[in-house]
């Protein structure tokens, strides 16, 4: 469990590279989500980069597209990709490297960027294998701001209706979206209680950014039958790096050569604390 | 007259291939009768999937179900399908690669009096405007289990249109030339009388050239047919496939021809008839007329008085070449 909580700031660290080399990237939800995806990819899913197609394996759908360079570094940490080669052409021209999921690359199941994509495609996954009485699970993580979408909303309401208890979803819920408080451009108010009653099984995680919190919520999830999961995963926009925790400002915002370094130092402070 | 319309040769021809194919799924969005598909649904329970009345959740579904192998058929009005999931369309379907049919019925004007909302008049331009989206107008029950047939035995995403009502046919069931992704030669206007004796090659070129699609065919047909009684050879080409669109097809059919109509059931713009003048304009200049709704709600009227009142009938078809040959 200590080499994940390290594993997920070393990832950060990536992250801040990918982005620097790129020039551009959503760094505040890229950090924000990153405990989830070091679960997701490091204890939950059955995937594996030497057999990346395996008709036995696990799903995840990355719903909030644009946290790419989280995403980046998970699939290099997992072996699907190779870091050097994403932070050195990320974003060039010509490069494979963009700025959202892409299916040519080795590991990503679907395209998404455009926002309220993953949740119904997500259903879809999970019924095939019903369908096939096949164990495999599927993930999607959406973010907050993301839950505007009203495509979400149909996707909550048919994952219940068919029973997917082999559907997990996980909202990085941090609060923030480029224009600043999620409640202040379009407040979702209780969102467990509009969960609920859309017929999921509702676990709220108060710091998402927990690791033990996090992988308390997934192995809950998979104990529950008869209908989907969703984690509401309450996590720091941002977080890791003082600098730039909880500013809707660094939403997608390229750090200075200073900033660059003070979000390094602050991350690798955070490490050795551990 | 005949009584069978072409969604519900959609549905036969999935009932058919569902039976020994069970990665075979059908989608509707609260749209199985519609699409007249309550039999699959009756049928087949287990290979259908009801989604209620959101089509952005259809095709979202669709793809994810094809994601993990499945044959996805995603059948729900056109007028929906290709605008109210455009995007899904072409993220989740096109896009990602997966392969889902999207069946669009009640196309065109179909809906007729029940207005603009009803109507697909877009559906061409939109959905051919997305790489790697096929797109397709079958003109009779014939042609459409022939298409059908065809996109069973592919992996790749693809838009089909169908009308509502039963349609007139242009082939019988014992002749219906098909091959995929080339228009279909209805009628051939030029009189070729190729000899290899000595140099001589007698080749009469039609006189005019019409392209159409889906329901617009049998007119153009029966225009040829009027028109040939005068003296005026044309060639009818059925253009089922808008994207990918039959270039050579197109070619061979104009060459020598004084002028092209192409007759569409949609808007004068993107459609059928702008990408046929694309590749003329390149290739051969000439003259192109394209006839299509107009760029405004229609009249208020069943298919066939709208296609009446706008000339997408033979007399109109033919009416529009003999001013074109004047």
């Amino acid at each position: 469990m200590e080499d994940l909580k390290k594993l997920a700031y070393e990832l950060r660290k990536n992250v801040v590279d990918i982005i620097m080399a790129g020039g551009g990237g959503h760094i505040g939800g890229d950090m924000s989500m990153m405990e989830i995806l070091v679960e997701i990819y490091f204890r939950q899913m059955r995937v594996s980069p030497e057999n990346p197609d395996d008709p036995g394996r696990d799903y995840f759908i990355l719903s909030k597209g644009h946290s790419m360079e989280a995403y980046y570094a998970v699939l290099c940490k997992k072996g699907f990709l190779d870091l050097a080669d994403v932070v050195s052409r990320f974003s060039k021209f010509g490069s494979p490297y963009i700025g959202h999921p892409h299916n040519t690359l080795r590991g990503i199941e679907m395209n998404s960027g455009s926002l309220g994509h993953g949740m119904p495609v997500a259903v879809g996954m999970a019924l095939a294998t019903k369908m096939d009485n096949k164990p495999n699970r599927v993930y999607v993580v959406l973010g907050d701001g993301e839950l505007a979408e009203g495509s979400n909303w149909e996707g909550f309401m048919s994952g219940a209706m068919y029973r997917l208890d082999n559907l997990c979803a996980v909202i990085d819920r941090n609060m923030l979206q480029i224009s600043g408080s999620t409640e202040d451009v379009m407040a979702e108010g209780d969102l467990h209680g509009k969960l609920h009653a859309f017929g999921w099984h509702v676990i709220d995680v108060a710091d998402g950014n927990d690791m033990d919190a996090v992988h308390a919520a997934f192995e809950e999830a998979k104990t529950v039958k008869g209908k989907p999961t969703v984690i509401v995963a309450k996590t720091v926009k941002g977080k890791g790096a003082p600098l730039i925790e909880n500013k809707a400002a660094w939403h997608h915002k390229l750090p200075t050569a200073e900033e660059y370094a003070q979000i390094q130092q602050e991350l690798d402070q955070a490490m050795t604390s551990m | 007259m005949n009584k069978i319309a072409n969604r519900k040769v959609i549905c036969d021809v999935l009932l058919e291939q569902a039976r020994v194919d069970k990665d075979i799924i059908v989608l509707c969005s609260d749209s199985r009768g519609s699409a007249s598909l309550a039999p699959f649904f009756e049928a087949y329970p287990a290979q259908s999937v009801e989604v209620g009345i959101a089509e952005q959740d259809l095709v979202g579904i669709a793809a994810g179900l094809a994601k993990c192998g499945k044959k996805a058929f995603a059948a729900s009005p056109a007028s929906f399908v290709t605008t109210r999931s455009y995007e899904q369309c072409k993220v989740d379907c096109a896009y990602s690669d997966t392969n889902v049919k999207i069946i669009g019925i009640s196309g065109g004007v179909s809906y007729g009096a029940l207005g603009m909302s009803h109507h697909s008049a877009q559906d061409i331009a939109a959905m051919s405007a997305i790489p790697n989206m096929r797109v397709y107008l079958p003109s009779d029950r014939h042609q459409t289990r022939k298409l059908m047939e065809a996109l069973l035995q592919d992996d790749k995403c693809a838009y089909i249109r169908t009308g509502r009502n039963p349609v007139e046919d242009v082939y019988t069931e014992e002749h219906c030339p098909f091959e995929m992704d080339k228009a279909t030669v209805l009628k051939e206007g030029a009189d070729i009388a190729e000899t290899t004796k000595g140099a001589s090659i007698v080749k009469r070129h039609a006189d005019v050239a019409i392209i159409a699609c889906g329901e617009m065919v049998r007119p153009a047909l029966e225009a040829a047919e009027l028109l040939e009684k005068e003296g005026i050879h044309a060639t009818v080409l059925d253009m089922y496939c808008i994207k990918p669109l039959d270039v050579d097809g197109i070619l061979k059919a104009v060459d020598g021809v004084r002028g092209v109509v192409t007759v569409e059931e949609h808007s004068p713009f993107g459609g059928l008839g702008s990408m046929v003048a694309q590749v003329i304009s390149t290739n051969c200049p000439k003259k192109v007329i394209n006839l299509s709704l107009p760029d405004a709600p229609v009249i208020t009227g069943t298919s066939q008085e709208v296609f009446d009142h706008y000339g997408l009938n033979a007399s109109g078809i033919a009416d529009t070449i003999r001013g074109l040959l004047q």
